[in-house]
């Protein structure tokens, strides 16, 4: 029997213990007219037949070159870090509540809160959300708590932040009254000017989010925006990128009060989507209004060093409606593996891993706008994204590529109309010069067929 | 002021300017894109600088402290603590399958397993759709309830607003109805664990939006009087949320769909075995009946003739929208579909079978060493209640005290004051993966410990002994907030 141990022996022993008859005796309290007949589930296969079902099913997904960023981000992860991580030790365990039997998932998260808070430039920061769309929507909750100088519950969202962040937003903090405001991006330069917040000076608003990168990929000018959010009582939450954290200028030291993100580019899988983890990082100041679970370091009854979880009265669990939030899980197991991942890599190994993104994704643009019919959207920095404009729609563009095994970028023209035919592409440092020169003699066959005729291809 | 050298240093203090891992750095790139000076850093992030050596050392050392399913038995009351095959792992780790973006191409491998699963969860349950989008427990709950919320909205029943709870409830109904902008009425629980039916008739109304229940409630205990809790609130124009944080206890032998649910939440990293991994990822996959279908969070899987593809905000124009970046935690869902497919129609029967079996049997032979049960005229379901508040009068032990001293013993403790209104309680689930041998060893444990509560108290007082560190001082953790290493000045 799958994963049972028991012997008919053992069964039988039992049985005779409890004074039952039989097992079903055991479900009598379920009233007899409720009972389940026989599910409709396909029968027990061995673990042999599984393995083959699920690699057959994984062949036919194949394995295709991505230029797809848009939130999650492909890159090189270290064998020690899904080594380590799987042990059961740490895989099979639970929410470390019996602190001394938990000491070592504790203390990988007290590590884990101290290099967030290394790379936000930030005091303090939690045991990580479920990802970087839902820390925005708890960020938005908290900064509601913590700006007592604003009762409007209105957030301020630049439509340069990621679509489906605004999306999750308001499907998790909507139902508390929250409205989300946006605000429109300039056309020339992919950025959120100083201009389109104007409007809002001297109003009542909560927050204002600021994404760096934005979702385009480019880099805003985010201490001039949180200089005016201050200046008008209003929260900053900064979305960010902690790739880009090694380079880019913390969040702390531009005035971010509330900080999130995805956690996933610190040696998470893309994984089709999952599991990843948010992160959250603030000033010591708001601590108690922060949700999520936090260790702390203290001391056992004979001094010794060692880890807990602290601030538990803003928990569900004591707090009931009361709370924070209603979270009670972290993503432990994703932040073991960044845990490990920043251990590896450290701040110069982030660093050469940002500077290899900016430069393949410079590399990148470089080659797919000599294509005639290919340009830039944008001129403005950019950290390791780019908005190309197409001469004609994308989508057939696209599954061109796909049918070469090439997954080229992501089609705007639902998420962003008025840009025309824009495709949103991103090079890592997983990209080598071979894989860009790759996609681009891809895409201009593609785009100018006349060109593959005379070199004798054609588009399969 | 102590030493805050913890037994096993801190990364950050293994490091050296100028060391690092070498091998995991990325080869320079040549070329002149650069940031604009005003965005640059101005330092180095504060960050280890180990060799890789040092990296695995130190953290499986940190492993080595933890207590987990694979190295011990692990009753831990409500969270089914049960085996994480190894297979569901290395399954979901394919290339194929890590590697694959989110929103590139359908992938049709994938989505089949995607939709088998959903079609899979919707048979155990009885629902009629299933949404695997919810990304842990309370991320389902928060979109069965936004759900029911939009629901009663549709219809311009704008006034159902009031979500009942019995006392008994976990902590995240509350804070989940509050989340959905929800009040919250609590009703009593009667001697025997059932809802107060008496209570439930006078707190309903105009304004009751539903009830959430966990059948077999947090007491361990069936919910003799579903039936009629059902009729009531339906009645008085409310629905029915199931709590599924005990859906082990009933697989295959009664579905929620037939009790009269309108909606559940599934906790995978439950029932469905799919790893806790210290506290997460987990998965809050939602079924629903007919009147809710509509309203279901996106994205879900759906099938055109021979092609699977996500379903969006098109497809689905009154869901509640979207709860993840993508599509919730997609590698868990994929662990629990490999977990369903190796135990099949039957292997599902024989989880709530042996659940149950080894729950009731544990609950005898504690009993017989003197334990007192807090419900001891009911069958245990999966889990069951002792109350030690005979032993807290006579010995002056508490329930904390039997955890730790557990721990001692080389067993991961109980569930320890949950549910509330049970004084001293543990609640035991044993999970149908144990043998008879390790509940005889815990039992063993158990009498060995309540003879040291009448001999030597203190043992239990000053447990745990053998643990990397003692009891921790909770009252300084909160108050001298150390929640980050910070570099000497």
């Amino acid at each position: 029997m799958a994963f049972i141990p028991h012997t008919p022996h053992d069964i039988a022993g039992m049985l005779e213990v409890i004074g039952a008859h039989s097992i079903d005796d055991l479900f009598d309290e379920i009233p007899r007219e409720l009972r389940a007949g026989t599910l409709g589930l396909p029968p027990a296969m061995s673990e042999m037949e599984v393995v083959r079902l699920l690699r057959a099913r994984a062949a036919s997904d194949g394995r295709p070159m991505n230029f797809i960023g848009a939130g999650a981000y492909e890159h090189h992860i270290p064998a020690p870090v899904w080594a380590i991580a799987t042990r059961g030790e740490f895989y099979s365990a639970y929410t470390p509540y019996q602190a001394e039997a938990s000491q070592g998932t504790l203390q990988v998260i007290y590590e884990f809160q101290s290099m967030i808070c290394a790379l936000t430039g930030m005091e303090v920061a939690n045991a990580s959300l479920y990802d970087g769309a839902s820390a925005l929507a708890e960020a938005c909750l908290m900064a509601v708590r913590a700006n007592r100088a604003a009762n409007a519950r209105r957030i301020l969202v630049p439509r340069s932040l990621n679509p489906t962040y605004a999306q999750v937003a308001h499907s998790i903090a909507g139902n508390q009254g929250l409205v989300f405001e946006s605000v429109d991006f300039d056309r020339a330069t992919g950025c959120t000017l100083l201009e389109s917040l104007e409007p809002y000076s001297g109003q009542d608003v909560t927050a204002l989010v600021i994404q760096q990168p934005n979702f385009f990929g480019n880099l805003e000018d985010p201490q001039a925006l949180a200089e005016w959010a201050h200046r008008n009582k209003i929260l900053v939450i900064a979305v960010v990128n902690p790739i880009s954290l090694a380079v880019l200028k913390a969040p702390g030291e531009w005035g971010a009060d509330i900080v999130c993100g995805e956690g996933q580019p610190l040696g998470v899988p893309l994984a089709a989507g999952g599991p990843y983890f948010g992160f959250m990082a603030t000033r010591m100041q708001h601590v108690r209004q922060m949700p999520g679970r936090i260790v702390g370091r203290t001391v056992d009854v004979d001094g010794r060093p060692g880890f807990s979880l602290t601030l538990q009265a803003r928990e569900q669990h004591i707090r009931r409606s009361k709370a924070t939030s209603n979270i009670c899980t972290n993503q432990g197991l994703m932040v073991t593996a960044a845990t490990i991942y920043m251990s590896l890599l450290g701040a110069a190994g982030l660093e050469r891993v940002a500077a290899a993104c900016l430069q393949r994704t410079a590399d990148l643009v470089a080659a797919l706008g000599k294509i005639p019919g290919v340009k830039p959207a944008f001129t403005t920095p950019r950290f390791h994204e780019a908005v190309l404009l197409l001469d004609r729609p994308v989508a057939p563009i696209l599954a061109a590529l796909a049918r070469r095994g090439i997954i080229g970028g992501l089609d705007l023209a639902e998420r962003y109309p008025e840009l025309g035919n824009a495709l949103l592409v991103c090079a890592t440092e997983t990209k080598l010069d071979a894989d860009i020169d790759a996609y681009a003699g891809a895409l201009a066959d593609i785009m100018n067929p006349s060109r593959a005729a005379a070199q004798g291809k054609c588009d399969a | 002021m102590p030493d805050l050298q913890a037994r096993e240093p801190l990364i950050f203090e293994l490091g050296k300017p100028g060391r690092g891992a070498g091998t995991q750095f990325p080869p320079h790139v040549a070329g002149s894109a650069e940031i604009p000076a005003q965005l640059r850093r101005a330092s180095a992030p504060p960050l280890p600088e180990v060799s890789e050596l040092q990296v695995v050392r130190h953290f499986t050392r940190l492993s080595q402290m933890n207590f987990s399913i694979d190295t011990q038995f692990y009753p831990l009351g409500s969270c089914t603590m049960k085996y994480n095959p190894k297979v569901c792992n290395s399954l979901a780790m394919l290339p194929e399958f890590i590697d694959r973006h989110p929103l590139g191409p359908e992938p049709q491998g994938f989505l089949a397993c995607m939709y088998e699963l959903q079609e899979m969860l919707q048979e155990i349950t009885g629902m009629q759709a299933v949404s695997l989008t919810p990304m842990a427990g309370a991320q389902g709950e928060f979109a069965g309830v936004a759900m029911i919320r939009a629901y009663h909205r549709a219809r311009g029943d704008s006034g159902r607003s009031e979500i009942i709870v019995p006392q008994a409830a976990h902590g995240t109904n509350p804070a989940t109805a509050a989340m959905c902008g929800c009040s919250v009425k609590e009703i009593p629980c009667d001697a025997n664990g059932d809802v107060d039916i008496e209570a439930l008739q006078a707190a309903v109304g105009p304004a009751t939006a539903a009830i959430m229940l966990t059948n077999p409630s947090t007491l361990g205990v069936f919910e003799h009087k579903i039936v009629e809790v059902a009729r009531i609130v339906h009645e008085a124009g409310g629905l029915l949320y199931y709590d599924g944080a005990n859906l082990n206890a009933i697989l295959g032998k009664v579905r929620p769909g037939d009790m009269g649910f309108d909606v559940i939440h599934m906790n995978l990293h439950k029932t469905f075995s799919t790893p806790h991994g210290g506290g997460g990822p987990g998965s809050g996959a939602v079924g629903v009946g007919a009147r809710l279908r509509p309203f279901l969070p996106i994205p879900i899987v759906g099938k055109d003739g021979t092609n699977f593809r996500w379903l969006t905000e098109r497809d689905l124009p009154q869901s509640i929208g979207r709860l993840s970046g993508f599509m919730g935690n997609a590698g868990v869902n994929l662990r629990a579909y490999i977990y369903m497919r190796l135990l099949g129609r039957d292997g599902m029967v024989r989880v709530a079978e042996f659940a149950a079996l080894n729950a009731n049997y544990l609950l005898q032979r504690l009993q017989a060493a003197g334990y007192e049960a807090a419900y001891p005229e009911r069958r245990a379901s999966h889990e069951f209640i002792i109350t030690l508040k005979r032993e807290n009068r006579l010995y002056e032990v508490t329930a904390m005290d039997v955890a730790k001293r557990l721990l001692d013993y080389g067993f991961h403790a109980p569930t320890t004051y949950f549910p509330l209104l049970v004084p001293e309680c543990l609640l035991i689930e044993p999970t149908e993966t144990e043998a008879k041998e390790d509940l005889d060893r815990f039992c063993d444990a158990m009498i060995a410990i309540r003879r040291e509560m009448e001999q030597e108290p203190e043992k239990l007082s000053s447990a745990p002994h053998t643990m990397p560190v003692r009891r921790l001082d909770d009252v300084r953790a909160a108050k001298q907030l150390d929640l980050a290493w910070k570099p000497a000045a």
